[in-house]
C-alpha cells in the first residue's frame, strides 16, 4: 500500500501553504515564528519549487535557476531565514557578453556599467548617471503606462546595443521584454545592479536543506507528494483545502501555486466572485524555458571562461526571437569545483527562454525530434567557447516548457510567473475571498528568487494581519465584507 | 508609555533588522530611511516586529507615519497606551 503522506496531520491549522516554492516556503517559515500552527503541502518529492536540482548517474548534479541574484539575497536570508544560509551566498565576478554588437566581460555592478556605457559605447556620463538614477527611484506607484521600450528610448535613442548590454540578463533573470512596464524594468536592474551577480554556495540542494531545518526548528508541519485538489471556500471565505482527497480545515489557506491555477482551478469559479475570475482570466503568463543539461566527465576540467555567458548570433537584441524555438540567443551557467566546495565536479546548463505553444502539441516523435536538435543546437554553440565540449561530457539532457509544467505544476510551464498585472490580482486576491492569500512568481517585479522571498515575507505579514483582526473581532468582522456578488 | 520609550524600542527593533547598522547617532527629525540605508522591506520588518512583539498592529495606510523616530514615537505612543489599557 502506498504511503500515507498526510499520516499524523492534524484536522486543523491557522494556516496551510500550498506549495514549496521559495515563497511559499518564506511565508510558511515566517508564520511559524510569529506562533501560528502552519502545514506546507508540496506536490513534488522536493522543496523548493523552481529553486531546485537534480542528479543523474555519474554524479553529475544540476542546478536549475541557481545563477545569480541580486545582493539583497544576503540580507533577505539573513532576516527571513537564518544567519548560515546568508553567509554562503557568494559573489559571481565573471559576467560576459557575446553578440555580433560587442563583446565583454563585466563584474555587473554600478561602477562597472558606467565605465563600459561611456568609455565602450560612448555615452555622455550625465546620461548615464540620470539613467541609474531614474531606475533607481522608480517604484510600484509610478506612472505604468510608460514602457521599457520607451524608457530605452529616451535615454539611449537608436542605441539598440545599450538597450541590449541593459536589457538582455534581465530577460533571462525574469522572462520580461521591452514592452513590459518600464517600473519592471527599474525596479529590478536597480536591485541587480547595484552590487553585481550572487549566487548560494554550497548548490541549491545544500540551501533548500537547510531552510527546511529551519522550518523543522520553526515548527511547520512539512509534506511532500501531497496534492492539494481544492481550496475550500464556505460562505465567501477560505477555510481549508481537500489534498490527497482528505479535508483540512485552516484559518486561512496560502497559495503558492501559480496565481491563474489557484483562482481557477483549486477555488474554482463557482466559488469566484466575477470580477476576480474576469480579472484573473485576462492575466498573461510570462514564458517559459528550455535547458540543456552538460555534465562534465569526472577527472576532466574546463579553464575559467566566466561565470554567467550571454551569447547571441542575433544582430539585434529582440525579446521575441529570444523565445522563438530557432533559438539565437542563449545563456550558459558555468558551474565550477567551487560551486559545491569539497566537489572536483564541473556542469554547464544552458537556458533560453521558450513558448508552451512551441513545444506542448508535438507528437512524441517530433517532441524527441526537436529536443535532440535543441541538444545538438547547444553543444554546437557551446564549442565557441569550450572547444572540446562533446569530448569532455558524459551526460547530456534537455527540459522544455512541458518538462517544467510535469516538475512544478505551473500553468503552462511558466518559469517566471505572471506579467506585471498579474501582482494586482495577486495582492487584491484576500478582498475577493476574504482569508486566501497567494505568494509566487507574479508581475515581474516579485519574480526570480529575491523577489519570491520577499513577497513571500509581505504576504505572510497581510496574512498575520488578517488573522489578528481575525481574532480581535471573533472573526465577526465587518470591514471585510463576506457579501461579495458569487457566480451562480 | 512616553515617546522617549517608543523611540527606544524602534531602535532596538531596527537593531535587530539590520545588525551593522552604526545606530549611536540617529536623530529623531531625519528620515530613518536617508540615515541607514533602510528599504520598504525593513519597514515592513518593523512592522511585523511590533506585531509580534508589543501586538501593536500598524495599517498598511499608516507606513509612512514610520518614517523618522519623532514620527513613529507620536503616532506609536497612543498605539502603545491602547494595547496597555486593552
Amino acid at each position: 500500500m502506498a504511503r500515507d503522506r498526510l499520516d499524523g496531520v492534524r484536522d486543523h491549522y491557522d494556516v496551510i501553504v500550498i506549495g514549496a516554492g521559495l515563497a511559499g516556503m518564506t511565508s510558511a517559515n515566517n508564520l511559524a515564528k510569529c506562533g501560528r500552527s502552519v502545514l506546507l503541502l508540496e506536490q513534488h518529492y522536493n522543496f523548493g519549487g523552481m529553486a531546485t536540482w537534480f542528479r543523474r548517474k555519474g554524479g553529475h548534479i544540476f542546478d536549475i535557476s541557481l545563477h545569480g541574484f541580486p545582493i539583497g539575497m544576503i540580507k533577505s536570508c539573513r532576516k527571513y531565514w537564518t544567519r548560515e544560509i546568508a553567509d554562503c551566498i557568494v559573489q559571481l565576478k565573471g559576467i560576459v557578453f557575446d553578440n555580433p554588437q560587442f563583446q565583454l566581460k563585466t563584474p555587473f555592478d554600478r561602477a562597472d556599467f558606467t565605465r563600459i556605457l561611456v568609455e565602450r559605447f560612448g555615452i555622455a556620463p550625465e546620461t548615464v548617471e540620470s539613467f541609474f538614477d531614474t531606475a533607481r527611484r522608480m517604484d510600484f506607484y509610478d506612472d505604468q503606462s510608460m514602457t521599457t521600450r520607451e524608457l530605452f528610448e529616451k535615454f539611449f535613442p537608436g542605441r539598440s546595443d545599450v538597450v541590449r548590454l541593459l536589457m538582455e540578463p534581465i530577460t533571462y533573470a525574469n522572462g520580461s521584454t521591452l514592452d513590459d512596464p518600464a517600473i519592471t524594468y527599474g525596479i529590478v536592474f536597480s536591485n541587480f545592479m547595484s552590487r553585481g551577480v550572487y549566487i548560494f554556495q554550497g548548490g541549491t540542494d545544500k540551501l533548500i536543506q537547510m531552510m527546511r531545518q529551519e522550518m523543522v526548528r520553526t515548527g511547520v508541519d512539512l509534506r511532500k507528494q501531497v496534492q492539494v485538489e481544492r481550496i475550500v471556500v464556505e460562505d465567501g471565505r477560505a477555510c481549508g483545502v481537500i489534498a490527497n482527497g482528505r479535508r483540512i480545515s485552516a484559518g486561512a489557506v496560502l497559495s503558492n501555486a501559480n496565481l491563474k491555477t489557484t483562482v481557477e482551478k483549486l477555488v474554482g469559479p463557482e466559488h469566484c466572485p466575477d470580477e476576480l475570475l474576469e480579472e484573473t482570466r485576462a492575466v498573461r503568463l510570462n514564458n517559459s524555458s528550455c535547458q540543456v543539461y552538460m555534465g562534465i566527465k569526472k577527472g576532466e576540467r574546463i579553464d575559467y571562461i566566466g561565470d554567467l555567458l550571454f551569447t547571441s548570433v542575433s544582430d539585434v537584441f529582440d525579446t521575441k526571437a529570444m523565445c522563438a524555438r530557432d533559438v539565437t540567443s542563449r545563456t550558459f551557467s558555468m558551474y565550477y569545483p567551487d560551486t559545491r566546495p569539497g566537489s572536483d565536479r564541473y556542469a554547464i546548463v544552458s537556458s533560453t527562454n521558450a513558448n508552451w505553444n512551441d513545444w506542448a502539441n508535438l507528437s512524441p516523435e517530433d517532441y524527441q525530434r526537436d529536443k535532440a536538435h535543441l541538444i545538438e543546437t547547444t553543444l554546437a554553440a557551446l564549442e565557441k567557447y569550450v572547444p572540446d565540449i562533446r569530448s569532455k561530457l558524459d551526460h547530456v539532457e534537455a527540459s522544455t516548457p512541458v518538462t517544467f509544467h510535469h516538475y512544478t505544476q505551473q500553468m503552462h510551464g511558466s518559469t517566471f510567473g505572471t506579467k506585471f498585472e498579474g501582482l494586482k490580482v495577486s495582492m487584491d486576491l484576500p478582498n475577493h475571498i476574504p482569508g486566501l492569500f497567494h505568494a509566487g512568481s507574479v508581475g515581474i517585479i516579485m519574480s526570480g528568487w529575491l523577489g519570491a522571498i520577499n513577497y513571500g515575507v509581505i504576504v505572510a505579514n497581510e496574512l498575520e494581519t488578517y488573522m489578528f483582526e481575525q481574532a480581535r473581532t471573533g472573526g465577526h468582522d465587518d470591514t471585510i465584507s463576506t457579501t461579495e456578488p458569487m457566480r451562480s | 508609555m512616553g515617546q522617549q520609550q517608543v523611540k527606544e524600542i524602534i531602535l532596538k527593533i531596527i537593531e535587530t533588522i539590520a545588525p551593522d547598522a552604526d545606530l549611536s547617532d540617529v536623530k529623531s527629525d531625519v528620515r530613518l530611511r536617508d540615515q541607514l540605508d533602510m528599504d520598504s522591506m525593513d519597514f515592513l520588518d518593523i512592522v511585523m516586529e511590533l506585531r509580534k512583539r508589543y501586538k501593536v498592529e500598524v495599517p498598511k495606510e499608516d507606513y509612512m507615519q514610520l518614517e523618522t523616530l519623532d514620527s513613529c514615537a507620536a503616532y506609536l505612543a497612543p498605539k502603545f497606551e491602547a494595547v496597555a489599557a486593552s
